[in-house]
This record gives structure tokens, C-alpha cells and sequence, in this order.
């Protein structure tokens, strides 16, 4: 697959880059040879105090692009490169227990992810010990403090002598984000941090995930399906279908001129209380689950503008703008003016919102 | 007016354990008339679901319901027995549980669940039943070939369809839903909807939709309860409610979403979290997390307030109501 012209080609100046990242998994039985492809050829850029979100619904592969970045699974193909470091090749446990602490995840589920029997201390504790050894035991209590106060839990000093039952699940995802800020990390992998939690708990961790960016200077891929909190924290959006990235782009410019029919049709699909609700068709709403798939193009069977070339060439990203890539093969390019600004859209082939 | 389908009245659920009697619904009143379509909206442990269940008479202890009646169609629930609560249940009402995954039988096929169903409420042939089967999930938008499947065979979407398929084998007059979409992605969630919806007009039948995610109700809802630590706190139209909220908190549910359109705004979201049942603030239960509590709220517990055609429960209305006297 190609390069899409904005990507910067090597990762130069990246944090973090993956190269035809492609992740499958083997259905069935041992001798089974169906292959479920959760994601294929990813092209991922994050710079440094960038908030990244990758959008799309469950399915899409979001969850295995997250789990790669983790190391919880090995790419089928392609690579990850961390400060230019090709990630699965590190092999010695100093390397690795680095890139874990640099690269820490939070994740969806703040019920599950903590051990019931310790105090929610115990993780924080446990990643200062591992990470971070230089620090006594008297700075690590420091530590675990200082790093409660940014996540709001105060007074820290009761909160890490709770036990998880004892909290919120508001307050048990800020614990969460606490353990992974104990490392010291440069990227925060957040795999739908809010989903599980009340709307008037999530403004309260959109907003700390603002402010780790801003204080910490930590990167962060936010990882959702609700496209409404990606607009509100990140600078740039990824849009997954079916294991690829359909479009991608910073955030105003994908969410105001949506290119890929996918993405408008996840636009039109957010309900907004404030908005006029507009009568839709029912789509099945079903993403399909990619199991040995030819050529063409994933969205075909859902999209109401398939040609017939989408069925036999899988579109690859290509620009539509500045810093602003689609792949489909009926999405225009937005024609620039001389300031190399797009100039007013009138585009073929993608009319507003279905 | 006629008679409303549903009338809740004063209705108080406790769970009783061995140190406090927790009040998880506290003198709810609510009516639901026949085609109508209720949203009751609250954040997790605000007693939507236990009220639900009392609804439904499906409490099983340690919850209680300690006062008040739920009137059904002229009779009341609460003191019917269990047999004769079975004649009712389902085929008058019905409920949809909020996880399909945990509510369908992992070892029987759908076809057999629905059968069950059937059986349960009278003597039908096979025939009859599967092609009543195969009705109702045509209804719902759902090949008939998935009647042989599994639950754990089709997809999370597909589930909730099929549980709703299951809730409107009887047509019933009532269905109860309990956050049947907060397991979808927006786009299934939409699409969902959107067919609840086309049903509703289609056998007008009532809903009572239970959620936590005041934009899920707000284009398909006539009426809109807000419900905060096991009370009313206001209740009206939806498109008032949505337009000019009157209760504080329902301020801070509509301005805790992000939006996709317009300009971006700063969040609040609501300081703080839900208090504990077993021990609700005196006065006002909001006033902890409220921004504009007054002296009077921590100590004077408000009524429901009529403000128009909603019923608010907040002392700045009663303030007003003197006021304009």
C-alpha cells in the first residue's frame, strides 16, 4: 500500500509509527485456514503532545490496533517503530520494560481491569517498583500521591488506601489513568476510557485527559466509538472500518467535510439533543466481520454510492485535502485555491450526510 | 382524558439489608397512556432499573416495595399473586432486559426460547408457534433462517432485535425496556431506534424506555422522566425538558455532551457523584452536586413544583411560585 502524501513517509519527528500494520486471527480449529483480519495495512502517525483518537464502531479492529501498540499481541505483518525503534524486535527485558512504561494502556473497563482484593495503591505501587526503581520507598508513597492529585483523587493520601468496591467507576477509570501516569509515560494508550461511564462522570475525564496533554505533555490515542468526545479532545481523527483506516485527518476538517461515506454516516448517526433529528433509513447497522476478504472495498455493501469498481479494487488513502486522506474511490479531493486552502466545496460524489 | 394504560402511584421500592433500609425508589407517580412513549433518564444507581422492576413486578428480594401501586389497565399489580401475575406478564406487557447476551438462554436455540414463551401462555401447535416465530422476527428485521441460531451466534444488535422480537410475540399493550441499546454503537443504536419506533406506530403499543443517555431519548420520546437518587426530579415533554430544562441537574445531563455540530464548548459535567441511598442528603438530594443550591435546600426537602405542563422538583421553583402569587 502507498504512502498517503501527508503521512510523513519514515515516521520523521514521530513519537510513535506503524508501517502496514496487520494483525489476523485464525478462526476455528487448528487446521482451520479461515482468517478473521482485525486489521490490515495501518499507517498510524502520533507526534509528541498530540491527542490521536481512533474512531469506529466495535469491530472495527480499534481494540487490536490498541493491544498491538501494547505488545499484548504480535503483528501478523508490518511493524511499529517507537522513537524510530522497531518495538517488536526489542528483545531484552530492560528494552521492553521500557517501551511499557513510555507506552502504558488504560483500559475500557474500570470494574474488571483492578484486583478486587488490594487497595487500588497497589497498581500505582507496583508500576513505581518496576518502573521506576531509583525511588525509595518513602518517594513512591510520594509519588502515588503527587500522581492521584492530577487525576483529581483527593485527598490522595485516603484514596489509595481505598479499595476498588469503595469507588466510583468515575473515580476507579482516574485510578486507572493514575497507574498509567505513575510510569512517567509518553503515550497513553485509552481504549474507551468513558464508555462505561455515567455522561456526567465522562465530561470530568475528557476534560483530565486535556490536561494530561497539556501539564504532563503526554500523548494520547484515545480509542471510541462515540465520535462527538473525539471531536471534543482530539486533534486529529482516524476513522476505522472493517480493519482499515477509511479516513483520517485533524479533527475540524474530517468531522465539517466528511469524505468517506462511512464517516458521514457515523456523523449523521450521533444523536444530539440539541439537533433536529433527521429520518434516516434504517442501515442494518451491522459492520461485517472480515473473514478472508478479496479485493474492494469493506464499506461496498453498506455505502449508497458503490460503483462498480469498488468491488474490485480496495481503495487506498489518498489525499483530499491538506493533512486530509480518504480511502474511497468515489470521494473528490476538495480543489485548493491559491493560498493551498480548500477552496468552497462542491464535490462530486459526496453529497451531505445519507 | 382517558383512563391511563399505566398508573404509578406514590410508589417507594427499599432493599432491606441487615444494617439500613436503602430507599432506592422514593414516592415515585408516574402515568403512561396507551401508544405512549416514556423516557426515564438517570445515571447508574438512580433506581430507574429497580423502579423498572417494580413496574414489572419482577423485584425479588432483598427488594421490597413498601408502599404505593402500579395500576394496570384497572387493577392493581402490586397485590396480584404470582399465578395470577402469570396471566398478565407478558401477554399484556413485556419487558426487554438491558443484556441480551445475559438474558437469552446460551444453550437453547432462539426458535426454542420463543417456543418456551409460548407455551407458557397457552396451548399453541408447533405450527402455530413457529410461524408466529418467524412473524415476529420479520418484524424486527431479522432473517427467519436465524431461528435455529444460538444466541452467542449472532451479533450484539441482532440480540437486542431478538429479544424485542420475544417481548412482541403476544403484541402486548406495555413494553418495558431497560437500556435495550447501551450495549450498540451509535450507529446500530440509531438503527435500533429508529425500528422501535416504526413498531410502536405500526401496533401501538406504549414504552417505557429506561436509559442513561438523555440524547437516546430525545427524538423519539413523547414524555421524559429525570430520575436522581430514587426521585422524580422532573418530568414533562420532551421537547420542553430538552428545550428549557427547568431542574439544575437536567442542566448538567444536557450540558455534559459533547456535540458534533456547532462551536465547541468547554464541559462541566456535574461535580461529584450520586450520593449513597442508604444514607441520602438531608433536604434536597441534588443540593451536594447542585451550582445553584441555596441555605434552604440542605435542610427543606422540595415537592414536585408544576412549572407549566413539568413537574420540577426544586426549591427555585417553589421560590418563583410564591412569588408570582
Amino acid at each position: 500500500m502507498s504512502l498517503p502524501a501527508s503521512a510523513v513517509p519514515d515516521g520523521e519527528g514521530a513519537l510513535l509509527h506503524t508501517a502496514g500494520l496487520t494483525r489476523h486471527f485464525r478462526l476455528g480449529g487448528l487446521l482451520s485456514r479461515r482468517m478473521l483480519h482485525a486489521v490490515d495495512d495501518l499507517d498510524l502517525t502520533i507526534h509528541e503532545r498530540e491527542i490521536v483518537a481512533l474512531v469506529g464502531e466495535s469491530g472495527s479492529g480499534k481494540t487490536t490496533v490498541a493491544r498491538l501498540l501494547a505488545m499484548i499481541y504480535p503483528p501478523t505483518r508490518g511493524a511499529i517503530f517507537y522513537r524510530g525503534r522497531s518495538v517488536h524486535k526489542l528483545r531484552s527485558r530492560k528494552d521492553v520494560l521500557w517501551y511499557r512504561g513510555e507506552v502504558p494502556m488504560v483500559f475500557q473497563d474500570p470494574y474488571s481491569a483492578m484486583n478486587p482484593v488490594f487497595r487500588v495503591s497497589h497498581g500505582v505501587m507496583r508500576n513505581l517498583k518496576l518502573h521506576r526503581p531509583e525511588l525509595d520507598r518513602a518517594q513512591r508513597h510520594e509519588e502515588a500521591e503527587r500522581v492521584f492529585d492530577i487525576v483529581g483523587l483527593n485527598p490522595a493520601g485516603d484514596m489509595l488506601r481505598k479499595f476498588p468496591y469503595e469507588m466510583s467507576g468515575g473515580q476507579r477509570q482516574r485510578v486507572g489513568f493514575a497507574q498509567a501516569l505513575a510510569v512517567q509515560p509518553k503515550l497513553i494508550l485509552a481504549d474507551e476510557p468513558v464508555s462505561m461511564l455515567d455522561v456526567s462522570i465522562r465530561a470530568g475525564i475528557l476534560n483530565m485527559m486535556a490536561s494530561l496533554r497539556a501539564e504532563e505533555g503526554a500523548s494520547i490515542l484515545y480509542i471510541t466509538h462515540d465520535i462527538a468526545s473525539a471531536r471534543y479532545v482530539a486533534d486529529r481523527i482516524i476513522v476505522m472500518y472493517a480493519g482499515h483506516a477509511v479516513e483520517q485527518g485533524p479533527t475540524d476538517v474530517v468531522l465539517s467535510r466528511p469524505k468517506h461515506p462511512y464517516t458521514q454516516l457515523l456523523l449523521s448517526a450521533v444523536p444530539d439533543p440539541r439537533e433536529k433529528a433527521v429520518p434516516v433509513s434504517a442501515d442494518s447497522g451491522e459492520p461485517p466481520r472480515v473473514i478472508d476478504p478479496g479485493e474492494g472495498c469493506r464499506f461496498r455493501q453498506r455505502c449508497p454510492y458503490a460503483i462498480d469498481k469498488c468491488a474490485k479494487i480496495t481503495p487506498a488513502l489518498r489525499p483530499m485535502g491538506p493533512a486530509h486522506d480518504a480511502a474511497c474511490h468515489v470521494a473528490a479531493a476538495e480543489p485548493l485555491d491559491a493560498d493551498g486552502k480548500p477552496a468552497a466545496t462542491t464535490v462530486a460524489g459526496s453529497p451531505p450526510a445519507p | 382524558m382517558p383512563e391511563p394504560l399505566l398508573e404509578v402511584d406514590n410508589l417507594s421500592v427499599s432493599y432491606l439489608t441487615d444494617t439500613a433500609d436503602i430507599g432506592a425508589v422514593d414516592r415515585v407517580s408516574l402515568t403512561v397512556h396507551a401508544g405512549e412513549f416514556l423516557g426515564i433518564v438517570g445515571e447508574s444507581g438512580c433506581g430507574k432499573s429497580t423502579l423498572l422492576f417494580a413496574i414489572a413486578q419482577l423485584l425479588t428480594p432483598p427488594a421490597e416495595i413498601t408502599s404505593g401501586r402500579v395500576v394496570f389497565k384497572g387493577q392493581d399489580l402490586v397485590q396480584l399473586t404470582d399465578g395470577e401475575l402469570r396471566h398478565v406478564r407478558w401477554r399484556d406487557y413485556s419487558v426487554v432486559m438491558q443484556s441480551a447476551m445475559n438474558a437469552l438462554n446460551p444453550m437453547k436455540s432462539i426458535a426454542a426460547q420463543f417456543k418456551d414463551t409460548m407455551r407458557a401462555h397457552g396451548r399453541m401447535s408447533a405450527d402455530a408457534i413457529r410461524t408466529r416465530s418467524t412473524e415476529v422476527l420479520h418484524l424486527v428485521g431479522i432473517d427467519a433462517a436465524h431461528l435455529d441460531s444460538y444466541p452467542h451466534q449472532l451479533s450484539g444488535g441482532m440480540r437486542q432485535r431478538a429479544m424485542i422480537a420475544m417481548a412482541l410475540l403476544f403484541t402486548p399493550q406495555l413494553v418495558i425496556m431497560d437500556e435495550p441499546t447501551s450495549a450498540l454503537d451509535v450507529v446500530a443504536q440509531r438503527s435500533l431506534m429508529t425500528q422501535i419506533k416504526e413498531l410502536q406506530q405500526q401496533f401501538g403499543f406504549a414504552v417505557i424506555f429506561v436509559t442513561h443517555d438523555m440524547s437516546v431519548v430525545a427524538h423519539y420520546s413523547d414524555r421524559v422522566m429525570v430520575m436522581y437518587a430514587g426521585q422524580v426530579a422532573e418530568i414533562g415533554a420532551t421537547s420542553s425538558i430538552f428545550e428549557r430544562p427547568l431542574h439544575p441537574y437536567s442542566k448538567g445531563l444536557l450540558d455534559a455532551f459533547p456535540s458534533v455540530h456547532g462551536p465547541r464548548r468547554a464541559l462541566t459535567g456535574i461535580p461529584g457523584s450520586p450520593p449513597d441511598l442508604g444514607r441520602p442528603p438531608s433536604g434536597c438530594r441534588f443540593h451536594p452536586r447542585c451550582s445553584e443550591a441555596m441555605a434552604q435546600c440542605t435542610t427543606s426537602e422540595p415537592d414536585l413544583y408544576i412549572v407549566g405542563e413539568t413537574e420540577v422538583r426544586c426549591l427555585l421553583y417553589a421560590e418563583r411560585l410564591r412569588d408570582a402569587v
